[in-house]
């Protein structure tokens, strides 16, 4: 897990820690298991096993404060360092030579070893033991948990098989080991391989993903068969041997089969009931993190109430509920989930390897039988390997990728024992089972062989057999896009040859999924949109925080901003603006400013780096037109006028406000030399844009997008605003009657751009732009949060002015930016242009349902208007001025 | 359909796929029956129309592209054999192969020819290039229409220029290689696992 934890002294933070989330956690579990006991359906299990859960949090506590007493001398003397509070650090660093050697969870045994062996000696009784309620009911949920919710589906899916075989075949090869029942039983717990401890060590050692989540993922399948065998063994010692009768062997197998498929179904249920439920948590961000947690857990508790595979629920839940809930739920909550998750496994791992530790030493709970260690160690070796051979032998047969020696050396070698099997023994009872302390003892050294032994030297045996080692090469975009390309060939051929092979049934799950069960559990912003392009999304931003952190000192304080900027953006919903420039505008270009329009003395700051990405990302291909280089001059000139403009413009908006005239002139000028000049897209260019963009674009958002505006409850731009220029108005009207739910969809693109042309072309545009009436009709309640926004236009549109002479192009792309707009030969024939800008007729109109009206709606504007982004704007408003042209010409 | 597939398919015909494909008695026998099933006309070819009569074809948003994978250009008849030599590129590779028979032309489940199948997807015009607007039909068959116009041509933008190495705006077939490559062998099928 996380390197700080593999620091002995860091290690004793988790328990400190671990009282506080396990202690509040605690009222809502039991008020949750106190509800589910309420109904008819009260089962014994969970209130004998939650009663004792205070006693194990309390000792819990002690041993953590204890533990972190006596890290420090006893740490200390390790290191030899003569202050004691300098050890620390010094033990940091020698515990970082340490661990590249030693994995994490070989140190958490041997502190736990000394621990319980400190403990031993000050009270002669071991105080602190593994409980077996503890383990099930916290522990062991916290990591399967993480597991589950994190195993990439897909890569879990597509090794489904070899996971399912290899599970069912090595549990049951170590029943061969003894005849008697009780080592029947003994055999079906240690035949387990550990989630835990595949997990710890695996994550370290860093093998191939395939090899990984075959090992993994078999391990956690694995609690199924190992629980259930347990469970039919265990009914089998109590009747007695003799007793036995064939059809209670084919019961055990039912129930096996019961056990499993019972608790994937629970699990599923689960999952869908948690997708659904984000589906409507818009308004109340803060419970989804919990809803998350709880919803898991309670899949896990379910399960193991109806004594179902508690394991499976809980992965099955986590894996199915993973792709809704993660497209439901904020960024924020997202994070939230993340990092909690993997802090509660980090933490259960490292009390469950200590308590391992500690709960070892204690002599009284066991007997050393010399005979019956070696023989399980060696059988345990044997079988694991023999099985692994044997069924990568039947699994080759249908692999793409065969499973070659090297893998299988490590998957019989990475056959780790852990906790589970430990918990399990320990839960035997003695009267019923004479030889439990045998078990218990060679359970203990099996796993520490395991563990320790196994654990120390997979690393040294993976470095020497050359095994393919996790790549950390992210997925570019051509991967994903010939990924997505080469599945639906593949399905393709499958159908033309008439094949019912897994991409034909996984290509049926897709449109099942698509049809039917997104439309159900995923909000409606988040099913319109395309998934390639998140993924787009994702990599450019991906790009640009690498490129910023390769960046070196220059950028030290723009770094800075960057974090935010990559939570926020990396998710769809974060707030209106945000999330609306996000969506549309960082698509080539990532900006800052856009991004992060928090006003202030960052902006140059961000500026800078905005340049520097600029530079340094892929650019949009530069359309290369003939007439480029013939307006130069004047554009020159625009740049000229707008900056006169600019300044000015701001003063008179600064000083008042609301105040409103119509500059139509203005426009119309600007119109002429849009249409004149060819507009590109310039990198440098779009710098400014986002300042003016956010404020305006999320106006328009906020009228017609009322859905959206819901989605974050903390927004403060979502302004009713309206209508700044008429004829935006009318496209985005009837695009937002069917595109609003669907940001990615991006409806006000253009219209977003073509108030730039205001903003940036003239005075007197802005002020037409927020007319009088337009506040007029704001709610009250709304007309704050438009003041706020107006105020932050304001703070935004003063930085610019400096960097301006950077970008040659600027002036003329707001210029370009509004060919819609402006340019008559649009906007005459549906909208004429002046009586949509008045202002009298502007705002009621556009607020109004009027605006839906068939004039508005008319396709030829909605369609493909709306559907660009503002992103590279010109470009695109060149081409819908050309189609549009051509479509009304 | 099966039986009359056996007996209109010669013994040295079947031999001669054999080789051709690497495809084994049984596969090709199988495969040829699925052929005479789809072949509307029995007349030994399958059309266009043939293969779009398949019902989860007509769904599959690169359908049409395969479709035509499997027509020799110019061509709008494919045999059996044409149609077992498309389909051979879904054979897993055999490294083997190789040695075996190096003075041998390349067999057609070659890394090489796994990828120009898959080239060839989006080179329409069979000019050795995926310009820009090829992709962009490609992607937009893929997305289909919750996307607009200008954010899919970003995503082609930044496709090409992840791509492109010598800066002409298109991927040509070496560039393609080099970002497919990894892929082939997850992606590129495992026929004989699901005929024999």
């Amino acid at each position: 897990m996380s390197s700080l934890l593999s620091s002995p002294v860091l290690s004793s933070l988790p328990f400190s820690l671990l009282s506080s989330p396990l202690s509040f956690l605690a009222p809502v579990l039991s008020s949750l298991l106190s509800s589910l006991l309420s109904s008819p359906l009260s089962f014994p299990l969970s209130c004998p096993l939650l009663s004792p859960f205070l006693s194990p949090v309390l000792s819990s506590l002690l041993s953590s404060l204890l533990s972190s007493l006596l890290s420090l001398p006893l740490f200390s003397s390790h290191t030899s360092s003569p202050v004691l509070s300098s050890c620390p650090s010094s033990l940091f660093h020698f515990s970082q030579r340490f661990t590249t050697v030693v994995p994490e969870s070989c140190m958490l045994i041997l502190l736990g070893l000394v621990l319980g062996g400190i403990v031993l000696l000050t009270s002669k009784k071991q105080l602190y033991q593994l409980e077996p309620g503890l383990f099930f009911l916290f522990l062991l949920p916290t990591i399967v948990g993480d597991a589950g919710y994190f195993m990439p589906a897909r890569l879990f899916f597509d090794n489904l098989g070899a996971i399912l075989l290899s599970d069912v075949s090595l549990c049951s090869d170590q029943k061969v080991q003894a005849g008697l029942m009780e080592f029947l039983l003994f055999g079906a717990l240690i035949s387990a391989v550990d989630p835990v401890a595949v997990l710890a060590v695996f994550e370290e050692v860093h093998v191939n993903e395939t090899l990984f989540i075959i090992v993994f993922g078999e391990s956690l399948l694995n609690d199924a068969v190992t629980v259930v065998l347990y469970k039919v063994y265990m009914s089998f010692v109590e009747v007695g041997p003799e007793n036995v009768q064939t059809a209670d062997y084919f019961k055990g197998v039912a129930s096996f089969l019961i056990v499993s498929i019972g608790g994937t179904m629970v699990g599923l249920i689960f999952a869908a009931l948690l997708a659904f439920i984000t589906r409507f948590t818009k308004k109340v961000r803060i419970i989804e993190p919990l809803l998350v947690f709880l919803m898991v857990y309670l899949a896990y508790l379910t399960a193991e109430l109806f004594s179902l595979s508690a394991i499976l629920s809980m992965t099955f839940c986590g894996i199915g509920c993973n792709k809704y809930v993660e497209a439901n739920i904020s960024q924020k909550s997202r994070t939230t989930v993340k990092y909690t998750m993997k802090t509660l496994a980090s933490i259960a791992e490292t009390i469950i390897f200590i308590f391992l530790g500690i709960s070892a030493v204690d002599k009284s709970k066991w007997a050393w039988d010399t005979g019956l260690i070696s023989c399980t160690l060696i059988f345990i070796f044997v079988f694991r390997a023999l099985g692994v051979v044997m069924q990568t032998w039947v699994l080759n047969w249908f692999r793409l990728v065969p499973l070659d020696k090297i893998d299988q050396v490590v998957m019989s070698y990475g056959g780790l024992r852990g906790a589970v099997a430990f918990a399990l023994v320990v839960l035997l009872d003695a009267e019923r089972v004479p030889a439990k302390d045998y078990f218990v003892a060679t359970t203990i050294i099996v796993v520490f062989f395991t563990v320790m032994f196994q654990g120390l030297t997979i690393k040294p045996l993976v470095n020497w057999l050359k095994v393919p080692r996790a790549t950390n090469r992210k997925p570019t975009i051509n991967e994903e896009i010939h990924e997505r390309a080469f599945d639906h060939c593949l399905t393709a051929v499958e159908d033309i040859a008439g094949l019912n092979g897994y991409h034909h049934w996984r290509d049926k799950w897709e449109q099942f999924d698509k049809n039917y069960l997104s439309k159900l559990l995923l909000r409606k912003s988040v099913y319109r949109k395309s998934e390639l392009w998140e993924v787009y999304q994702k990599i450019n931003i991906r790009d640009a925080i690498s490129v910023i952190d390769q960046g070196g000192n220059v950028l030290t304080s723009a770094r800075l901003s960057l974090p935010s900027m990559a939570s926020r953006a990396s998710f769809p919903e974060v707030t209106n603006v945000t999330n609306y420039l996000r969506e549309n505008g960082s698509g080539v270009c990532l900006d800052l400013q856009v991004i992060d329009n928090v006003p202030g003395a960052k902006v140059e700051e961000e500026s800078e780096t905005h340049h520097f990405l600029a530079g340094n990302l892929y650019k949009p291909r530069r359309r290369v037109r003939p007439c480029q280089h013939c307006h130069t001059d004047r554009q020159r000139q625009d740049r000229e006028i707008f900056q006169r403009n600019m300044k000015s413009r701001m003063e008179t908006f600064k000083t008042t406000r609301h105040k409103r005239h119509s500059h139509k002139k203005d426009r119309s000028d600007v119109k002429e030399q849009d249409l004149n000049d060819k507009p590109r897209r310039n990198v440098s260019w779009q710098d400014k844009d986002p300042v003016v963009v956010p404020v305006e674009s999320e106006d328009e958002k906020g009228e017609h997008l009322e859905p959206e505006k819901e989605e974050d409850v903390g927004i403060t731009f979502v302004a009713r605003k309206v209508p700044d220029t008429p004829k935006e108005r009318p496209k985005s009207v009837p695009a937002g009657l069917e595109v609003c739910q669907s940001p990615s969809v991006a409806p006000p693109s253009p219209t977003c751009s073509e108030r730039n042309l205001p903003w940036k072309g003239g005075i007197g545009t802005l002020p037409v732009c927020v007319s009088m009436e337009a506040t007029k009709i704001i709610p009250i309640d709304l007309q704050q949060a438009w003041n706020q926004s107006i105020s932050s236009l304001e703070s935004l549109a003063s930085p610019p002015g400096p960097v301006e002479p950077l970008h040659p192009l600027l002036s003329s792309s707001p210029l370009l930016s509004s060919p819609l707009l402006s340019s008559p030969l649009l906007s005459s024939p549906l909208l004429s242009s002046p009586l949509l800008s008045s202002p009298l007729l502007s705002s009621p109109l556009l607020s109004s349902p009027l605006l839906s009206s068939p004039l508005l709606s008319s396709p030829l504007l909605s369609s493909p208007l709306l559907s660009s982004p503002p992103d590279p704007q010109e470009k695109r408003e060149r081409k819908h001025l050309s189609c549009l042209t051509a479509s009304l010409i | 359909m099966g039986s009359r597939a056996s007996t209109l398919l010669r013994e040295e015909e079947i031999e001669e796929i054999k080789k051709e494909t690497g495809f084994s008695h049984s596969q090709i026998t199988r495969l040829y029956s699925r052929f005479t099933s789809l072949d509307k006309g029995e007349n030994g070819t399958l059309s266009r129309e043939d293969f779009q009569r398949i019902p989860e074809l007509a769904i599959n948003p690169l359908g049409d592209r395969i479709i035509n994978a499997f027509f020799p250009e110019g061509e709008d008849q494919v045999n059996f054999r044409g149609f077992m030599r498309t389909l051979a590129h879904f054979r897993p590779i055999e490294d083997n192969e190789k040695n075996k028979d190096p003075i041998a032309s390349e067999p057609l489940n070659s890394r090489s020819n796994k990828l120009l199948f898959a080239f060839r997807l989006y080179d329409l015009d069979r000019d050795d290039k995926i310009s820009r607007d090829e992709l962009l039909q490609v992607l937009r068959m893929m997305v289909g229409v919750n996307i607009s116009d200008e954010q899919l041509g970003s995503i082609a933008d930044r496709t090409i220029q992840e791509a492109d190495q010598n800066g002409d705006n298109s991927i040509s077939f070496n560039e393609f290689i080099k970002v497919g490559n990894f892929l082939i062998f997850c992606i590129f099928g495992n026929m004989n696992y699901y005929l024999t």
